[in-house]
């Protein structure tokens, strides 16, 4: 049934190749940006592949910048010399450079092709298109992983044992930023889920939170790089930090290391495709078809055989099989399984997006004091 | 003769030609200079393309502030007459929102409002997502009723050609003011959308300016212009008093109440000017505010904290550079070549191993579970519950760091101390000098050049380290540099990075000077 799936959703993907090819000639070459890692892998199977397949003459080049994407991107357009043709980030970043106007706004349902049973891509992809611009892949969540030999008998299921250092003594890894750890923080604080962003709106509310993070901040080891937290868990450095979770599941699943998921409060974000504004008409084109063939229901399932995230279709999700090389069931690895998304937390992008710079003014102040 | 018509004490020597030497010898010099300007022209250009220009350019982004007047052409200028009046002022008037809601019209088009917004929010919070949302409503402000009504007077008001023979009339401008500098927006639209002008009919903002210019222009004015057209223009003026109209201010502010706040206001009247100070305050823990220049508040201050600690650590890795390689110099300068350039081989080996791959090395070294906590734990000289941190502050980072910089130490001062004869030291002990005096008051002197070149080198370098602090600095131990790489790839925020990196730059300068008087830099040298 899914082999049949894959050819008919090929024949479509091919159906439309056909139709541009007669409006512009496709360009040869397409160039990809990823995050590199086992990310950028999975990608490469499960969409660049298949596709190199079907087109063997495609010269595809895969670049890994996307931690400096939004900086080189707007540099690229300064210069008016754009060299990518399409570029994975998070939706945080999507939003600034679709304001920025760097990237292309499209229309889902053009874009995209509907899910196999005809649902049209806006509805199937719902809410998880955050932007204009932006192509969501995965969803994937920044929560705790703890190490099992270190917490006694009794481990962490709430995510306010990070905030418990009697109960858990140790160091904890936190991202050196304010997003999730101020929310993590209010939440801890008392403060009700829905109302975290209202709170965090004052100035009280700002420093409530940094009071909080204080009662930890001489045991906390502030992480930058995602694989900072697995690192120092593999290490025994700590004995709990925040990553991605997929960053999470390697550690445990592929390498073996006495280390659990805690998954209260996880944090979901995506992370996703945006086409740079102002490509040449053929790279356009070809990217387009790329990107139609890339984000399509089989191909966004075939994508958790290789990592644990999340497709950010809704008509993917029943076709999540076995991971590619263990063999184990991936379903209950993704953050978007209920039995780990009992209490979940929703990234606020617009609200972020107006209160970065001023939140990481008093963030840096803090940690620097 | 020539030379026999002058004698040489009335006139200037002459050559064979007659003209006088010293100018002859200013052309053939002239000649020489051109010709080695001409050699190293190609690298000049290269320098001066490749790196001055770039450095230029990014120094400039620290004052660079036109996008504000750029956006909002009309707005900016209407609301020269508001006045902030510490906060106490009110929202401008329907004016400034009519301004507004065209500059806005053109700005959506070309995407810069967001971009604006992005612009603002450095200064206010929330100026991001009101543009953004601003951008969004424009479409549902209601001003389609003045098209409707325009149509309904006569049809031919929605037909772009008669708008296109309209606008094009020399008159017009002063007959309609505003709706002619809309028009060039419109204009522009269009272009941007790859569309003809006499095909698309006009967006409402069009409409909206052309019921301002008629309800606000003195009918003299209206009647003043006789080009084509004119007798449709005379109709519209007559009828528009009876016109349905809608209020943009309050639509503006029905959209977001932040339209009313004279901190809004503020902010887009203090950030208005072309350039902008604005960065380089808020790099010294300062800001702009609508009232005037402002201390930040304390728990925002940052900036001199970071440039005092980039400052300090810097000398005290310069220092820990000299005491580590001032020894290994000495060492390698003594030794028999064959030894000593096996050992200039183990100093240059770190150097080209991968930068990333030294600071991990040290990770492994020295956290809590590392190697150095495990033999000292081992060794019973720590007990395994307090382990020492040494990695993620300054400790680490200065560790770290000397580590990585000190070949730039050593190569210097190696290089000085090959020339200082071994003969000098020998004829100070023969003349009675103790090991010590023969050292310090003959040996050491001449040594000083390279210790002053290297102290430069690994100064310099290590005030703009920023992947080490990043790995190993944890939050004691970051760099000021750490905060514009920051700034570079993740906030976005040019200006500001531009700014202390012009800072970062100005104190190099500053110290070099201040080196150049103390020490001087003709005793520099790099052997």
């Amino acid at each position: 049934m899914k082999f049949k799936l894959a050819t008919l959703l090929c024949g479509a993907a091919l159906a439309t190749t056909g139709v541009h090819a007669q409006d512009v000639k496709m360009a040869d070459t397409l160039t990809l940006v990823s995050w590199g890692g086992a990310y950028q892998k999975s990608q490469i199977a499960a969409y660049s592949e298949p596709y190199q397949a079907m087109h063997p003459d495609l010269k595809i080049v895969w670049d890994e910048s996307s931690a400096e994407a939004v900086a080189k991107l707007r540099a690229m357009n300064e210069a008016g010399n754009i060299t990518w043709d399409l570029v994975d980030v998070v939706a945080a970043d999507a939003i600034r450079l679709c304001d920025e106007g760097l990237a292309m706004e499209f229309d889902a349902d053009e874009l995209l092709l509907p899910a196999t049973d005809g649902t049209p891509a806006s509805e199937d992809f719902g809410d998880l298109l955050v932007s204009d611009c932006f192509i969501p892949q995965i969803v994937y969540s920044t929560t705790f992983g703890y190490r099992t030999d270190m917490v006694g008998d009794t481990p962490p299921t709430n995510i306010c044992d990070v905030f418990d250092l009697e109960k858990y003594p140790g160091k904890r890894s936190l991202e050196k930023r304010p997003i999730n750890n101020m929310e993590w923080a209010l939440l801890c604080d008392g403060v009700a889920k829905a109302d975290v962003y209202d709170v965090l709106e004052t100035e009280e509310g700002q420093a409530r939170a940094l009071a909080k993070l204080d009662t930890i901040k001489d045991e906390v080891v502030w992480w930058s790089a995602g694989a900072d937290t697995p690192q120092l868990l593999a290490d025994g450095e700590v004995v709990m930090g925040s990553t991605y979770n997929g960053r999470l599941f390697s550690v445990i699943e592929e390498q073996k290391q006495p280390v659990a998921m805690l998954w209260d409060a996880q944090v979901f974000d995506l992370d996703g495709w945006i086409i740079p504004a102002g490509l040449p008409a053929e790279h356009q084109a070809r990217v387009e078809d790329f990107v139609k063939f890339a984000t399509d229901t089989q191909r966004l399932a075939d994508q958790a055989k290789y990592i644990s995230y999340g497709p950010a279709r809704n008509s993917s999700a029943p076709l999540v099989g076995k991971h590619a090389d263990l063999g184990i069931d991936m379903a209950p690895h993704m953050p978007t399984d209920p039995a780990n998304a009992t209490n979940t937390f929703l990234y606020n992008y617009t609200w972020w997006a107006d209160y970065r710079d001023d939140l990481d003014a008093k963030f840096q102040a803090w940690l620097a004091q | 003769m020539t030379d026999a018509t002058h004698t040489p004490s009335d006139g200037p020597m002459l050559t064979a030609d007659g003209i006088p030497l010293k100018k002859s010898l200013q052309i053939a010099l002239r000649r020489q200079k051109l010709r080695a300007l001409v050699l190293i022209a190609p690298l000049l250009l290269f320098v001066l393309i490749s790196f001055i220009a770039p450095i230029a350019d990014m120094l400039f982004r620290s004052v660079e502030n036109d996008i504000v007047s750029q956006t909002l052409p009309r707005t900016v200028i209407a609301l020269q007459d508001w006045d902030y009046d510490d906060g106490k002022a009110a929202a401008p008037e329907k004016e400034v929102f009519a301004a507004l809601y065209v500059d806005l019209s053109e700005a959506e088009e070309f995407k810069t409002h967001t971009r604006l917004g992005s612009r603002l929010n450095y200064e206010t919070t929330g100026m991001s997502s009101l543009l953004r949302k601003t951008g969004r409503g424009l479409r549902r402000m209601g001003t389609s009723i003045y098209t409707e009504q325009f149509e309904a007077l006569d049809p031919k008001w929605v037909e772009p050609a008669v708008w296109v023979v309209l606008m094009e009339q020399p008159g017009v401008a002063t007959a309609l003011p505003e709706t002619a500098s809309a028009w060039d927006s419109w204009k522009r639209i269009v272009a941007n959308k790859g569309d003809l002008l006499a095909e698309e009919q006009p967006d409402d903002f069009i409409y909206t300016t052309l019921y301002r210019d008629l309800a606000n222009q003195p009918a003299t004015a209206i009647a003043a212009y006789t080009g084509a057209e004119a007798g449709l223009l005379m109709a519209a003026d007559s009828a528009v008093d009876g016109f349905e109209t809608v209020s943009l201010k309050d639509q503006f502010i029905k959209m977001d109440e932040d339209w009313a706040s004279p901190q809004v206001w503020g902010t887009v009247k203090a950030f208005s000017s072309p350039y902008t100070a604005g960065y380089f305050l808020a790099s010294v823990d300062l800001k702009q505010t609508p009232a005037g220049i402002e201390q930040q508040p304390e728990n925002q201050k940052v900036y001199m904290l970071l440039f005092g600690r980039t400052m300090f650590m810097s000398v005290v890795i310069m220092g820990s550079c000299i005491l580590l390689g001032y020894p290994i110099a000495y060492l390698l300068s003594n030794l028999p070549l064959r030894t000593s350039n096996l050992l200039l081989i183990l100093v240059l080996l770190p150097f080209w191993t991968s930068l990333l791959v030294r600071t991990s090395a040290w990770k492994v070294l020295l956290q809590q579970q590392g190697v150095i906590n495990d033999i000292l734990v081992w060794l019973g000289l720590v007990s395994d519950g307090d382990r020492l941190v040494m990695i993620n502050n300054q400790f680490g980072t200065i560790v770290a760091m000397t580590h990585i910089l000190l070949p730039f130490m050593i190569l210097p001062l190696y290089s000085v101390m090959k020339t200082i004869p071994q003969t000098y030291v020998r004829a100070a002990k023969s003349l009675g000098a103790t090991d010590w005096t023969a050292f310090w008051r003959v040996y050491f002197p001449q040594s000083v050049p390279g210790i002053g070149a290297g102290s430069i080198l690994v100064f310099i370098l290590s005030i703009g380290y920023y992947i080490t602090p990043e790995l190993v600095g944890g939050t004691t131990g970051t760099f000021i540099s750490n905060r514009i790489a920051y700034h570079i790839s993740s906030s976005l925020n040019w200006g500001l990075a531009a700014a202390l990196g012009t800072i970062l730059l100005a104190v190099v300068l500053l110290l070099y000077w201040v080196y150049d008087r103390i020490v001087g830099i003709d005793n520099v040298s790099l052997g």
